[in-house]
Order: structure tokens, then sequence, then C-alpha cells
């Protein structure tokens, strides 16, 4: 049985109060068990971290969570098709026009619907514009984590309110975007849009320079984060880790390259990968994934051709699609996320499953977290880049 | 050198903070109920109910068709059909709610509705101060708070107002088109009809 958070297990030792205090206290270290969170300004969300620990080295580790549950998946077996798009905004908060695009990709695997090329087009620009945001903001979150209080956290929020901007300007809101439909997008990209996003996406390589001269060579983040939270990549695999927690332990896995889903095939880019497998890789994969980004932006954006944004024959209302199953899935900013579908022919889906990555990347943070200090455990959660919305569903 | 990297990060530090007092563009926030940054044009936040014409009693394009309130997804809107009828802008006589309620603690303003809205009668506005201080009352919109005029409309979505209204021209015109038909292939029916009684006519009293 488990014991109840806070208490003492039976095999560790009962402490007694002395009255004396100072006579009372042992050499070396006492086993303590700490429940953080889920109020925890460092857990990222309503997250909460059972701890044991010997002095300050972590001995075992538990992640709870299911504080923000909300029934997503069987809500949207409820609701129709369409219905169930906009609640995919709310799953990761930060990046929903990649959650509409996983959903939709599901859908139209499933009905066999064909997505014209603009709209291809947009969805590839959308997602790589919601991945610079991510990782922006991710790596604001975690240096915060480290102790930079607000600075680098203030300068990736002015960045990604540029890009919330846009979406804004396209979609109507800033993070809740319900932008994608089966079979392309809600509304159409305007010449003026193009321009704007252009602009930004020219602007962000300096900022990327002007961040890493922040932050990049600072020796307490290189002190707190190298061989800080070691993955080994066997372990990845096994554990199903995807996205750029995997990459940085030097596993060439990228959904863009392996699936080639939408038209990712027609793109320059590189998949970058790390070496140690620890936080910093983790911090460098991003920025370098950000990189690699704005390079797809420059091309898409540059190429994107005229036609419909939407395919005419999709239906908005009514919609049954033939009985089947689909899995959609694609490289999402925090891995690999993927809708799972069963239709029986009605206007709901039978089954609904979402594949969260960050849930998957956090089942391995016990691993990560053996033999580290309470402190590390803070950076480490902090670099595998959870969303709790999206976490618990 | 240990030291070098965190002097590196100051110095960038120190550049934008003097940059922000240089360049416009590097002050980024602004002090906000004295100060508003003007809403992006497709901004939305909750629906509402467009009227024509200055009354917006009878000029409520809303035919409670209840097509919004089945595709809700978090169902927070109400419709009750009134019983009695009146004029829509083509002069075809159509329902009417006689309840409208939006309860906009529920709305996630997703505009599913206004996507599905098959009379353009309910759109998206960009309104975001709704605070109230009554719990329930202050954000049950009922018809008479949701209703709003075209101008309004104008003035906040002034593309896809637009828009919405050359559609609307071409429903007019397409509807005068078809009672134009219509009237005309009565009229050609009566005509032959005419004729044919008056060739049977003719032929009866040749016949006689």
């Amino acid at each position: 049985m488990t014991p109840s958070p806070g208490r003492p297990t039976e095999a560790m030792p009962q402490f007694e109060m002395h009255a004396t205090g100072v006579e009372g206290a042992t050499e070396g270290t006492e086993r303590m068990e700490v429940s953080m969170g889920p109020h925890h300004p460092s857990t990222h969300g309503v997250f909460r971290m059972d701890v044991e620990l010997e002095g300050e080295t972590i001995t075992k580790l538990k992640p709870v969570f299911g504080y923000l549950h909300r029934n997503h998946e069987k809500i949207a077996e409820s609701t129709s098709y369409l219905g169930s798009m906009p609640y995919t905004d709310r799953l990761d908060y930060f990046n929903s026009m990649t959650n509409n695009w996983a959903y939709a990709l599901s859908v139209e695997k499933l009905a066999g619907i064909e997505v014209p090329e603009r709209a291809e087009y947009i969805r590839v620009i959308t997602a790589e514009l919601t991945r610079l945001q991510n990782h922006v903001s991710l790596i604001g979150f975690l240096v915060q984590d480290m102790g930079a209080l607000g600075t680098p956290l203030m300068y990736a929020f002015r960045e990604r309110e540029r890009i919330l901007d846009l979406f804004e300007s396209l979609s109507g809101a800033r993070m809740m975007c319900n932008y994608m439909r089966f079979g392309g997008c809600r509304c159409d990209v305007s010449a003026d849009w193009i321009k704007q996003a252009q602009s930004v996406v020219e602007a962000f390589p300096q900022f990327l320079d002007e961040f890493e001269a922040l932050i990049s060579e600072n020796e307490v983040l290189m002190a707190r984060s190298q061989h800080v939270g070691i993955l080994k990549p066997e372990l990845a695999i096994d554990a199903g880790v995807a996205g750029p927690v995997l990459r940085a332990t030097g596993v060439n896995y990228d959904l863009r390259k392996v699936d080639g889903y939408g038209i990712y095939d027609r793109f320059q880019f590189r998949v970058p990968l790390g070496d140690h497998g620890d936080v910093y890789d983790r911090y460098m994969i991003r920025v370098l994934e950000m990189r690699e980004s704005v390079k797809i932006l420059q091309q898409a954006l540059a190429e994107i051709p005229n036609g419909d944004y939407v395919n005419p024959k999709a239906k908005l209302r009514g919609f049954r699609p033939p009985p089947g199953e689909a899995y959609g899935r694609i490289e999402a900013p925090k891995g690999e996320l993927g809708f799972y579908l069963i239709s029986d022919g009605s206007p709901k889906p039978y089954r609904y499953r979402v594949r969260p990555p960050s849930l998957i990347n956090l089942t391995i943070l016990e691993d990560m977290c053996l033999g580290q200090t309470i402190a590390d455990a803070v950076i480490i959660l902090g670099s595998i880049d959870i969303v709790l919305g999206e976490v618990d569903r | 050198m240990i030291g070098k990297g965190i002097l590196k990060g100051m110095v960038e530090t120190a550049r934008n903070l003097t940059g922000s007092f240089h360049d416009p563009d590097r002050l980024t926030t602004v002090e906000y109920p004295e100060q508003k940054i003007p809403a992006k044009e497709n901004a939305r936040n909750f629906p509402f109910l467009i009227y024509d014409g200055d009354d917006w009693e009878t000029g409520l394009r809303c035919v409670s068709c209840q097509i919004c309130e089945k595709e809700c997804p978090p169902q927070c809107i109400y419709i009750e059909k009134d019983k009695e009828k009146k004029p829509d802008f083509l002069g075809k006589m159509q329902m009417q709610p006689k309840i409208f309620d939006i309860d906009v603690s529920v709305c996630m303003g997703c505009q599913i509705c206004v996507e599905v809205c098959p009379f353009e009668s309910i759109r998206m506005d960009n309104d975001f101060e709704y605070a109230g201080s009554d719990r329930f009352k202050s954000l049950l919109l009922t018809k008479d708070q949701l209703a709003k005029s075209n101008k309004y409309y104008h003035s906040i979505h002034p593309t896809e107002a637009q828009e919405t209204d050359e559609i609307r021209v071409q429903k007019r015109e397409d509807h005068l088109a078809k009672e134009k038909a219509k009237a005309e292939k009565l009229a050609k029916a009566k005509k032959e009809a005419a004729s044919k009684a008056a060739l049977s006519k003719a032929e009866t009293a040749k016949e006689e």
C-alpha cells in the first residue's frame, strides 16, 4: 500500500522529537518525503511530485497528475467531429495550431478528405510559427526555473507576442485559435498577413542571436544544466519518448522527416541532434530547432501558391465519416501528438483517443531525476516541456 | 575565463534597457485602462445578433432555426421560437426567436455558431470587458443585449461585414430572379392556358 504523502513509510526511520534538538540531530543525512506541488511555481501548472530524499539527493520520485482532468476524450465522443475542434485548442494551450492540425489530419485520414495545396502551406506556416513561440517561451520558463527571474522570460514573451499577434489577426484569437478545418483552414490568409509574417520571421534570427548571447554561454546555466538529468537513448526509445527530448539524446527521429506528413518533404531543413541527453542539450536542441523552423518558414512564405484554402467538397455540418479507424500524428513542438479515432458512421466518434507528448515524455521523469538533487528535479521537469492541459486532458 | 558568458549576457540586458529609450519597437507594453492597443480586425470574443435598420426587434435577422444551438460545442445557446412570424429582408414570412440567450460564462468563443449560421445573423464581437458584479445575471446575455446593429458590425469587422453584405445582396438578387422566373412561368402558363382555351373554344365553335 502506498503511504499517504508527507507521512514517513514503515521502512523509514521514525523521527523522534528531542527536547534538546541539537543533540538529536544525526550526522550525515536523513531520509525525508517531500510533496512538491500541486501549487508550486516550478511545476508548470497543477502537478505534484512525491519525492523521497536522502539529504538533498532524490532516491524516489513519483509524478502525480490529474488535477486538471477535464474528461476531454469522453466529451469528444459525445460531440460532433467539428465540435471537438475547439476543445483540442485547450489540450496544449500553447500550441493550438498544431493540436488543430493533428486532429484535422486524423479526421481527414478517416474520411479520405484531400487538402488543397494552399491550405497545406498555411498549415506548415502556422505550425512552424507555433513551434517558434512554444520553444521560445519554454526556454524562458526553463531559465526562470534556474533562477534567471524574469529577464530572459520577458524577452522571450516579447517575441512570442509578435507571433500571437499574427495568430490573432489570422484566426481571431491569440491562443485558442480554432483555425483548422477538415480539408483545409477556416479562412484565407491575406497577402498583407504574409508580409507581416515575413517581417516577423526575418527579425527572428536576430532575436535568437541576442537570446543566445544572453544565456547560452552563461556559466551559471552551464553549471546548472550540463550533466544533469541525463537520459540514455535506449531508455528514451523504450519509453516511447518523442520530440526534442528524444532528439537531445541523439536519436534521429523527427516525424516531419519520417512521416513526411503534409508537405514537409518539399522543404530544406535539418534535424538537430544532441549528444549527451542532458538538460543543456535539451535547451540547445530547441534553439537549433527554432533556427531550422525559420528556414522552413522562409521557404513556405516565399512559395505559397494561390488556390483554395479549404476543400470545397468538405462539409461543415452533417459530417459523417464512413465506419473505420484512423491515427493521425504530427511533430508537435513537444513531441509526437496523435489522435486515434474510430468511426461507426454516426456524426460522433465512437472512440477518440489523444496521444499526448507531454504525458509520455513525463513517464521518464523519475529515471532522469534519481541521484540528482531536488533543485535539479525542478529544471529536469522544466526541460521536458510539459503542459498540464495536455497531460491531464 | 569564467564570467565571460555572464558579462556577455549583461551587455545584452544593458542594450535592451537602453534600446527601449531609442526604439519605440522595443517598448512593448501600454498602461492598459488609460491606453489601449486597438483590436485586430479579426479579433473575436463572444457572439452577438445582427439587426438591419433602426429597430432591433423588427430588423433582427435571426429566424430561430436553432442550428447554432445544436452545433454549439459547450451548449451555451438557448432559443425558444415565437409563435408570431415576421417578414425577413426578402419579404418572406419567417420565424423569430422569443427567447435567445447566450451564457457567456460558458461560451468559449470558438466561432462555430457563426460558421454554421445560414442567415448571416450571428457574428463575433470583439468587446472583452465583460466584468460584472452579478454572478449569473450579468453573464447571461438576453436577446435585447445581444442585438447589435449592422452599422456596429461594420465598425468592428469592416472586411467581413462587407463580405456578409455582398452575400445578402446576392441572396436578394437570386430571390428576385427566382420570383421573376416564377412569375414569368406563371404568366406563360396562364397565357398558354388562355390560348388553349381559346383554341378549344374556336374548335368547338367550328364543329358546331
